[in-house]
């Protein structure tokens, strides 16, 4: 039986979370709203991911683990043409040209990268599919997902937060008139020189991420760091005339929230009726 | 004469009114309007303030069902109708994981209102999606002592079984005479 409905009612916190405890053996298909992911599952645990647009042989993976460079990726897909995954790593171990470790951490890492990216996918549909793992010849891992969970959900709140921050990308950055740090006591990485070398008025924060090839989490958070740094600030179009918003009506209430958390199973309370009544319901019902 | 009563809740187009209605000795008194809100159009009424159902235990006992109603607008009726009830019984619609958030925020509720037994019921377990009621349970944060019952509303064998369960977890709690 598939399980199957919308990211937006069941986000992908509580699909790793059933998966998790249900130890379900399976695989999790997506359809986000610009792309695609399948993630299989073993008795609960991660085994595999893959997400559209993202090239996941074993060569690429060992080159973005930085392995391998792009020259020797070339030349094992020339000199191994249509091999597996697990067969490239069987040569390539056996040859003793790579470290069986090394593989299975760059895997696991690739793995748990494509995840975390995942889980700030807030729209889209899912369907989970039992017993199927489509895995052809991939090398599987094993992460159990009580961690995935804690660390997504860390990064979710990290992105509500700077999306919170910095709720508009479409609005571009200047220099800072008067820096609160001194220049020349900055050290700034290479991605934050990459997207220094792009401030203008003339260039919003998305055109910046874009220039650059970075996510919109990335640049949120070099953005936000030279914010917090005080060396860039946004450059706010005229704010538009805003019309008084009603007030919440006075004595109107949503639903009746609890004001203290709710008795669990094992503080129930004893049944104002005696045993024999229920007796006599359980009767009555049977006979229906 | 003495009355009970047992309330079956769930969120909007749960099966509420047809599980009352499949076992029920006289036709659900029920307070059914036509949607208004494009939104919640899936499908043609809804309960506005209760369905009412009854069975007959004895001459002097009379088992009453109550059914809330499902759109949140009328959620003030939930307090009101769960005074004085023997247990409760949270439907839920096994397709639809939409309704899922809404059914456990029920669920914490009505356990708010009174520390009665309940149960859960997983509706339309005869259709091919829906969710296992091993896996609602994990979604809903459904503790281990509380049973979680397949059940298809519409089917009278398989409400009664809901009954059943229900009555035998309140049997469990009652004192030995």
């Amino acid at each position: 039986m598939a399980l199957k409905g919308r990211l937006e009612d069941f986000g992908i916190t509580q699909l790793l979370n059933l998966i998790n405890l249900a130890r379900k053996t399976g695989t999790l298909y997506l359809e986000g709203a610009q792309k695609s992911s399948y993630l299989c599952f073993r008795e609960g645990k991660l085994i595999y991911a893959t997400l559209e647009g993202v090239d996941d042989s074993l060569p690429v993976i060992l080159q973005r683990a930085n392995v391998f460079t792009a020259e020797q990726v070339r030349m094992i897909q020339t000199n191994m043409p249509g091999k597996t995954d697990r067969e490239i790593a069987q040569v390539l171990i056996t040859s003793g040209r790579l470290q069986q470790q090394v593989v299975v951490k760059s895997v696991r890492d690739y793995v748990l990268d494509l995840v975390y990216q995942i889980f700030s996918w807030g729209e889209g549909q899912f369907r989970f599919e039992p017993s199927k793992l489509p895995l052809q010849g991939k090398i599987a891992t094993s992460i159990a997902l009580e961690n995935v969970i804690m660390e997504g959900s860390r990064r979710v709140k990290e992105w509500e937060r700077l999306q919170d921050e910095l709720p508009d990308l479409d609005v571009p950055l200047k220099f800072a008139d008067r820096p609160t740090t001194p220049l020349r006591d900055v050290n700034l990485s290479v991605e934050e020189w990459r997207v220094i070398s792009f401030v203008n008025p003339s260039n919003t924060i998305r055109q910046i991420a874009q220039f650059n090839s970075m996510s919109e989490l990335q640049i949120r958070k070099i953005v936000y760091s030279l914010l917090q740094a005080g060396l860039v600030e946004i450059i706010r179009p005229p704010r538009p005339v805003s019309m008084p918003t009603p007030a919440t009506r006075p004595g109107v209430t949503g639903a009746a929230t609890p004001a203290s958390p709710p008795p669990t199973a094992a503080q129930m309370q004893r049944p104002v009726v005696k045993r024999g009544i229920v007796q006599k319901l359980i009767s009555r019902i049977r006979e229906l | 004469m003495q009355t009970l009563k047992i309330v079956v809740t769930g969120p909007f187009s749960s099966g509420k009114t047809e599980l009352i209605q499949s076992v029920s000795e006289i036709d659900v008194v029920s307070t059914e309007r036509k949607i208004s809100r494009e939104a919640e159009r899936i499908k043609q009424q809804t309960t506005v303030a209760m369905d009412f159902g009854r069975i007959t235990i004895d001459d002097e006992l009379i088992l009453y069902l109550f059914g809330t109603p499902g759109q949140r607008r009328f959620d003030f009726m939930w307090e009101i109708l769960s005074e004085g009830m023997l247990g409760f019984i949270v439907l839920v619609d096994s397709t639809r994981p939409e309704t899922f958030r809404e059914a456990r925020r029920i669920l914490d509720t009505f356990r708010s209102y009174s520390p009665v037994p309940y149960i859960v019921a997983a509706n339309k377990q005869d259709l091919s999606d829906a969710w296992p009621p091993e896996d609602l349970r994990i979604v809903l944060h459904v503790e281990p002592e509380v049973k979680v019952v397949p059940c298809v509303a519409t089917d009278k064998e398989s409400v009664k079984q809901v009954l059943l369960e229900l009555l035998y977890s309140i049997l469990e709690l009652t004192d030995e005479e």
